[in-house]
This record gives structure tokens, sequence and C-alpha cells, in this order.
């Protein structure tokens, strides 16, 4: 199963293997998805820094996973539920007062469409 | 009153009931204990004096009528990783600096219930992101046994606050071993609960199917006292336990004898300060001596939790601060030009160099053509870590090891080293992947600074592992050392 969020990164690695390639484009593009902004001097202390965590993940290679089962939480029980009723009040006063920026009960953002 | 605040909380409440000091007082000396000596360790973001005062005094009056809970006027910390009402919660960060929670985390109102006056916020890494606590917006915080050296992290303001004596208890978060790590660094004891045994609602997400909240002690007898308030179902957390809570005191004095404990053979290989691995092994010996029998158990898949853990845990914080981005809460840049320099500045502003370093590699395991390699395959790895922890409770009751490779660095030894910052956690991540309890001890000393003696336990079996804490410290004295203070 691949999970896909739209966006394709170049270099991918063959037979699903960890590989630690990483470059300047790599990395100027996850941190697009991230919204991040990287300044053009810290760009080559990124990829090194990304470049060794990426080695440290190359130590998984060394396991056959072949048929094994992901696990994504430490119990593989389904979530409980609750009955479909509202629970929560009004609060909109008190979070809106820890806002950067609210007006008549909206949150202020830059105008998005002109 | 000089030396009231080594004290074990069971033995503060004795004196509270029998009147040798009063709950204002007993807070009044704690708080003048952190004026005295946090300018020098940096272990609070925030001291709530007035406030704790007052909630002392409360407490008094509440003894005096009989009408108390279990803690009525024990002063103690939370991490401020720990949404408190009213209160800064800052998760360590420059992002949430100006945040007033407009709530209380569950694990707070449980403790409030139970009478606890709280002192104050307690330093940590960033968004819980650190095994030293050097990511803090707010600083560094120091070892209390060595100011030169860290006292681990994430919740390394939690443990030096409560190795040095300004709390009498500390709440913490480990979502790899950020309770267990500081509180073998700063020789005290520290309880990673099974996860879902406390309710995560209010504490801040780092990585949600890892983190869970614990306390943060002197003695396992006083972790049993804050857990038996801590635990428990809570329907605002659909990933809590409805397993009942049991009395974890009543199981404190049982005999340990005939529990069998396995000296897990990968923790105690290569790389493992020589003193530590004397330490592991003469606790081994005590057990031995309280009746537990020992043997040795594999974990095999040891060496590889590190990389699963460094993937799935940023994997789920990628996702967990997306919400930081200026709108509703937190940190806004200034003069943003379009909602896209809104996001990016803010976020780029607010977030430190470690925080912003995991969400890219948790996007980067996230993304097409790279989900399979990494996430999907640290997944499979979790599943063999956990089998690996089946397999080993077929033959033994717990495992036993240390807590840690080494005892506490030096400050800045490894703050530009990033993966051997990551080896630091290498004996205590597999314990989150596979969602167990496990309980540091103090167990000795190397070059002067404390050791940590880890236990792991099966799913719910805090019970045992306090007890064998519980009895581990009646028949030694590591948790009784206490660092001198400048």
């Amino acid at each position: 199963m691949t999970q896909h969020d739209g966006t394709h990164i170049p270099g991918q690695p063959e037979n699903n293997q960890p590989s630690s390639s990483v470059d300047e484009h790599i990395v100027l593009n996850v941190a697009e998805l991230s919204q991040l902004h990287i300044d053009a001097s810290d760009v080559a202390r990124c990829v090194l820094e990304m470049t060794g965590v990426l080695a440290l993940f190359e130590q998984m290679r060394d396991v056959d996973t072949t048929g094994v089962e992901p696990m994504s939480h430490p119990f593989d029980t389904t979530q409980t539920l609750r009955v479909d009723e509202v629970t929560e009040v009004d609060q909109r006063t008190r979070f809106q007062a820890i806002a950067p920026e609210i007006s008549t009960g909206f949150y202020l953002v830059p105008r998005v469409v002109e | 009153m000089t030396e009231l605040h080594t004290k074990p909380i069971s033995e503060m409440l004795q004196d509270l009931d029998n009147k040798v000091y009063s709950s204002v007082e007993l807070t009044r000396h704690f708080l003048e204990r952190i004026k005295q000596f946090d300018s020098s360790l940096n272990s609070y973001i925030t001291v709530t004096g007035e406030l704790a005062l007052a909630r002392a005094e409360q407490m008094d009056k509440a003894r005096q009528q009989g009408n108390h809970g279990p803690l009525a006027g024990i002063p103690i910390a939370h991490k401020d990783l720990i949404c408190t009402r009213d209160v800064r919660t800052s998760a360590g960060s420059k992002m949430l600096d100006n945040f007033i929670s407009p709530y209380d985390a569950t694990l707070v109102e449980q403790l409030e219930q139970a009478g606890a006056v709280i002192l104050g916020k307690t330093n940590m890494d960033e968004f819980a992101m650190g095994s030293s606590n050097e990511n803090s917006y707010y600083g560094a915080v120091r070892n209390p046994w060595h100011t030169d050296h860290v006292p681990g992290g994430s919740s390394g303001g939690s443990a030096a606050a409560v190795a040095a004596g300004l709390c009498a208890a500390a709440t913490g978060t480990d979502t790899g071993g950020s309770i267990r790590q500081p509180a073998a660094f700063c020789g005290i004891t520290g309880l990673k609960p099974t996860y879902g045994r406390v309710s995560r609602w209010g504490v801040i997400a780092y990585a949600s199917s890892l983190d869970q909240a614990g306390p943060m002690t002197r003695t396992a007898e006083d972790a049993a006292l804050l857990l038996q308030s801590m635990a428990g179902h809570d329907p605002r957390d659909s990933t809590s336990s409805n397993t009942p809570v049991p009395d974890y005191l009543a199981h404190l004095t049982q005999s340990i004898r005939g529990s069998r404990i396995g000296l897990c053979q990968e923790y105690l290989e290569e790389g493992l300060d020589e003193a530590s691995r004397a330490a592991v092994l003469s606790a081994a010996s005590t057990l031995e001596s309280l009746g537990a029998v020992i043997s040795d158990v594999s974990l095999p898949t040891t060496k590889q939790a590190i990389p699963a853990y460094y993937i799935i845990a940023p994997a789920e914080c990628s996702a967990n601060l997306s919400r930081y981005d200026g709108v509703r809460f937190g940190y806004r840049c200034d003069n943003p030009q379009s909602i896209e320099d809104l996001y990016k500045r803010s976020r780029s502003e607010g977030l430190g160099r470690e925080v912003k370093s995991r969400i890219m590699v948790g996007a980067f395991a996230l993304s097409a053509g790279y989900y399979d390699a990494y996430y999907r395959k640290a997944q499979q790895i979790r599943r063999l870590i956990s089998e690996d922890f089946g397999r080993a409770f077929e033959q033994v009751d717990y495992i036993l090891g240390p807590t840690t490779p080494s005892p506490a660095f030096a400050l800045g030894e490894k703050v530009n080293d990033q993966v051997a910052m990551y080896l630091q956690d290498i004996y205590t991540i597999a314990v989150n992947l596979a969602g167990l309890p496990a309980i540091s001890l103090p167990a000795g000393f190397s070059r002067g600074l404390p050791v940590g003696l880890q236990l792991i336990g099966r799913h719910m079996d805090e019970p045992g592992l306090l007890r064998l804490g519980h009895q581990f410290q009646q028949a030694t004295d590591w948790h009784r050392q206490r660092p001198q203070l400048a």
C-alpha cells in the first residue's frame, strides 16, 4: 500500500528499500510540504543533517519484513465510539481571546481572494 | 524545615496529618528553594507562586475539616507540555510562548481533585523533542548533580526540579524515553505507564500513538501515589483504557519472591558504560536476594527500534504540528503578505531547529515514493519489536536493563550530532513502540553522576513494576542520595 499526498519527490528508492541519498531538491521539496521556509544559507546544513538521519534508517535493511503486517498503534483494537451527541459548549470567546487577530467572531488572515 | 524538600510524599502526608507543618509552610519552602536555586538550574519556565500559596491555604482548611483528597497540600510541578487553565503552556517553544491554555488537561484536573498544589510549569525540550533539554526556547536545564551536564530530556525540567528538591514530585511525558531517561540522569524515579493508562487529553501532542504521561518522583511509593490519581478512563481521549485502576499502594509491600526477571542481553552489549553495566548486574543480584528469579532474555530487534522510532514519531509529529499555522493561537509572524507567507513564516520563526528537522523527516517518510521504504517498513519493524516483547514475556514477568547507555553527558557535547543524540534512546524507545509500561530507578553512580535501572512490564502491570521498585528501594539507598546545590 502506498499513501499519496499528491506530491511526488524525485529520486525515490528502488525495491522499497531505504536510501540515504538526499539532495538540495529533496530538502526544499520537503520544506515546501511542511510549510517551512529554509534560508538559502541553511540548505546545505539541512541536506547534511537529513543525510545523517537517513543513514541511520539504513539499519532497517538488516531486517526481513516480508509478510509482516504493519503496526500503527500499540494495541490492535478499534477505537471506542461514543454516542453521537453534542458534548462541547460554545467557548468561542474564550478560545478567541488567545487568537493573534480576530474580528466579530472570525479569525483574520491575509486576503486570500482578490 | 531545612531538609523538608528531601522527604518523599508519603512522609509529607504524615507530617501534614500530624500538623508538623502546614501546606502553606511546605509550599513556601519549595518556592523559596526555587528562588534560591533555579537561576542556576533553569528547571522552571513558569512559577505560579501566588496561585500555589492560595491553593495551599485552601488545602490546609480542607485537611482541618477532614474533607480532602489523597494528595491534599502536596506541592508538585507539571511539565509545560501539559495544559493548565489560565496559565501559560509553552511546550518549551517560541510558538506557544504566548499561549494561555483555556482548559486543564484531564490529568491536571485529576491531580487537582486529589488536592495537589501546583508550583509551576517545568522546562522541557521543545514539543518534547530531545534527549538533553537543550532544545528549549527558554534555555537548557542543568543537571543538579553536575551543572555542566544535561538533565536528559525531554522532561528534563521535571527531573531536575525533583532531584534538586524544588518540588515534591512532577509530571512528565514519555514518547521515546522522555520520563525515564531524565529520571535516570537526575537520580530519581520515573514511571512511563502503559499506553492508554493516563489520559492524553490536554497533553500537547507530539506522536499520538506513542505519547504517555506519568509521574516523576523520589520513590516508587510516591509514583504509586501520583499514578493512583492520574490513571483511569477518560471519555475525552478515545485511546484511553477502560481497564479498572488497581490500588497501587496495596501492591507495594507484597513479596516479589518468585517474580521472573529477564536480563536483556542486547541491552548489555558493547556501547554500555561499564559502571552502568555493573550497576544493572548489582541490581539484579539485589532483586535475586529478595526472591526474584533472574534469567537471560533476548529482544533481537533492539537495534532497529531507533530507526523505526525516528521515522514513526516524526511522521506523526509532521501531522500533529501542522496545527501551528499562526491563525488561531500561538506565534504569528509580523506583516504577513499572503496566507502562504503567514503559514510559512509563522512556522519557520516560531519553531526551533530540531522540531523543524523532525517535521521535515516525517513529511519525507510519508511522501509518495518513500512511504513504503520508510514509514511502512518502520511500522513492520514496530510489529516485530512488539512480538519480541511478547516472546520474552512468555519466559519472564519483567525485563531488566539499563535506562541509558551512559550517565548524563556534558552540555553541548551532542548538540551538533543529531544521530549521536538519537542513539541515547536505544533502551527506552522500544517500550513506547510496544505501548508497554516501564520504570527507571536510581541504581548507582558513574563518574559522580546517577545511573538508572529500567524495568519493563507487561501491559497494565504498573502494580508489579511499582512493587519491584518499592522493594528494591527498601533494600538500597540510591534513591536517598541528594545532589549538593551551589
